[in-house]
């Protein structure tokens, strides 16, 4: 059973290379609100404050609001990778991450040698490369360019050879930075197939997106994020339908 | 139902008001050793990547130590009046050694920015970008090495039994690599200016430790050369194999300067492994 909870979560970002004092107080002057400097003088970016949500199996939340909200950030938390200066949070499950599908990708290795690197990055026994291998070879349709290094394909080529792996593995919790939709028509409705396939398999899913129309399709629950805060969180139709007649 | 793999279940937990930063550290480095696999296969890349198109590759590293070896060979040695027979064996070990060091200390300094993309997206162990380093680099020094015996069948230098003790002085290498890229990597993700002192650093080293030069030459000040831990860690390679032995202070210091770089890197990783993530 998958499980998130977070419990005044709050991240901060450090600006480090902000060489000029000048820019600094720029800085600070025009976004006194979420850019402050802390304790040891350093300029700080609130990105998430005070955040409590719990998420339980079998929800799909579809995290909504402006550019800079934080959405990219809560994601990233929840991923491990951004670890949080107060608070708590607490994952259980496997999580998957689909927040930049590229990434972990070697420009000079073949498609082949890349799957493989990404058995290892995800600490795949050898049954399960070849399966991650097999499944990847067969879904990407790349044939003998899977033999090519990376470098000489097409963009269109390589977005379907990362949108393979990333989604080949199946997670407990799916994190999603804007829906993958790329590649000519034929690919696309495969990949959705592919991504429907992956979030019923999934038991949570959290989705970053400024498509309402994604999330009012997949999502059971919206959170909606400004400047760092939850400011509405419940049924999508709510909270999407309070957020749309607010900005018109 | 995919048909790829399934990811194993995983729990992962962050209080900021217990940290309990030794226990993710240590988790970290248990998991980052576990995963050497994919450590050493990055390593195998970065190499074939680096090398691309060239048909010698990293055969080019050893190429210019022989040139450096002849070059300076003959100079030095008429210089501070020593046979080649004499000076060849100390340089060339000196040489291949320093090469192996300077390149695990300057490529330590990259360690973590190098890895920023992965870092920024898959939760990884840290420790598997440092040893990622670590094998890189020994990756290289494996193509020089083979130039030391071959240097020593050439002059018919022979050194006796104690030459093993070598792999201890490569040994007490690796780790110093290891404690290195944690330090250096987090350091210079966060003060971007380190790298290039280091470089300048590494450059004096160059000439104040005895590489060129025989620490004899020193005379009573040869005793202070042990508080440079560049000449300690190149001595427990060098002694065993061109000295008989190395002496028992310098092990010692070596084995100190190992030990005292391993805590403050430890306790550095140990406290400052969570904010990485934002330095790259």
């Amino acid at each position: 059973m998958a499980r998130i909870e977070a419990k005044d979560l709050r991240v901060e970002f450090p600006l480090y290379h902000l060489g000029a004092r000048s820019l600094k107080k720029r800085l600070l002057a025009r976004a006194a609100v979420r850019v402050r400097t802390d304790e040891a003088n350093r300029v700080v970016v609130s990105a998430l404050r005070d955040l409590n949500f719990r998420i339980e199996s079998g929800e799909r939340v579809a995290l909504v609001g402006r550019n800079g909200a934080g959405k990219t950030t809560l994601l990233r938390s929840l991923a491990g990778i951004y670890e949080p200066v107060g608070g708590e949070l607490r994952i259980e499950g496997s999580v998957g991450s689909l927040i930049d599908p590229a990434a972990g990708m070697d420009p000079d290795s073949t498609g082949r040698e890349n799957v493989r690197l990404r058995a290892l990055y995800r600490n795949l026994d050898l049954a399960g490369q070849a399966a991650l291998e097999e499944e990847v070879t067969a879904f990407a349709g790349l044939g003998e360019f899977m033999d090519v290094p990376i470098k000489g394909y097409s963009a269109g080529m390589s977005i379907r050879l990362a949108f393979a792996i990333a989604t080949a593995m199946q997670p407990q919790v799916l994190l999603m930075d804007e829906w993958f939709m790329a590649g000519d028509a034929a690919f696309m409705e495969k990949a959705e197939a592919r991504l429907v396939n992956l979030i019923s398999g999934a038991d949570i899913m959290v989705i970053a997106t400024h498509d309402m129309d994604i999330a009012r399709r997949w999502c059971t629950r919206a959170i909606r994020l400004d400047a760092g805060r939850i400011v509405a969180d419940g049924p999508v139709e709510p909270v999407i339908s309070a957020m749309l007649s607010e900005v018109a | 139902m995919l048909a790829g793999p399934l990811l194993a279940p995983d729990t992962y937990a962050f209080n900021a008001a217990a940290p309990r930063r030794a226990e993710l550290a240590r988790a970290d480095l248990r998991k980052g050793f576990a995963s050497w696999r994919l450590a050493w296969a990055l390593a195998r890349l970065d190499l074939r990547n680096r090398y691309r198109g060239s048909v010698i590759g990293p055969f080019w590293m050893t190429l210019s130590t022989v040139l450096m070896m002849m070059g300076l060979g003959l100079l030095y040695s008429r210089l501070l009046g020593l046979s080649l027979g004499e000076y060849l064996p100390h340089l060339t070990v000196s040489l291949v050694v320093w090469n192996i060091l300077a390149g695990m200390v300057t490529d330590a300094c990259t360690s973590m920015t190098s890895a920023e993309g992965v870092i920024r997206q898959l939760r990884i162990p840290f420790t598997v970008h440092a040893l990622r380093s670590v094998f890189r680099n020994g990756l290289t020094a494996a193509h020089s090495l083979p130039l030391i015996p071959l240097v020593f069948l050439l002059f018919g230098h022979l050194p006796g039994p104690e030459a093993l003790l070598a792999l201890v002085g490569i040994g007490l290498l690796l780790a110093n690599a290891f404690f290195a890229s944690i330090l250096l990597g987090m350091l210079c993700a966060r003060f971007r200016d380190i790298a290039p002192i280091v470089a300048n650093v590494m450059q004096l080293a160059f000439f104040l430790t005895p590489i060129l030069w025989k620490p004899e030459l020193l005379k009573d000040l040869a005793v202070w050369l042990p508080l440079n831990p560049f000449y300690a860690l190149l001595e427990t390679i060098r002694g065993p194999l061109v000295e008989g032995g190395g002496q028992p202070l310098v092990w010692l210091a070596a084995i100190l300067y190992t030990l005292a770089l391993g805590a403050v890197s430890l306790a550095f990783f140990v406290r400052f492994r969570g904010r990485l993530a934002f330095w790259v």
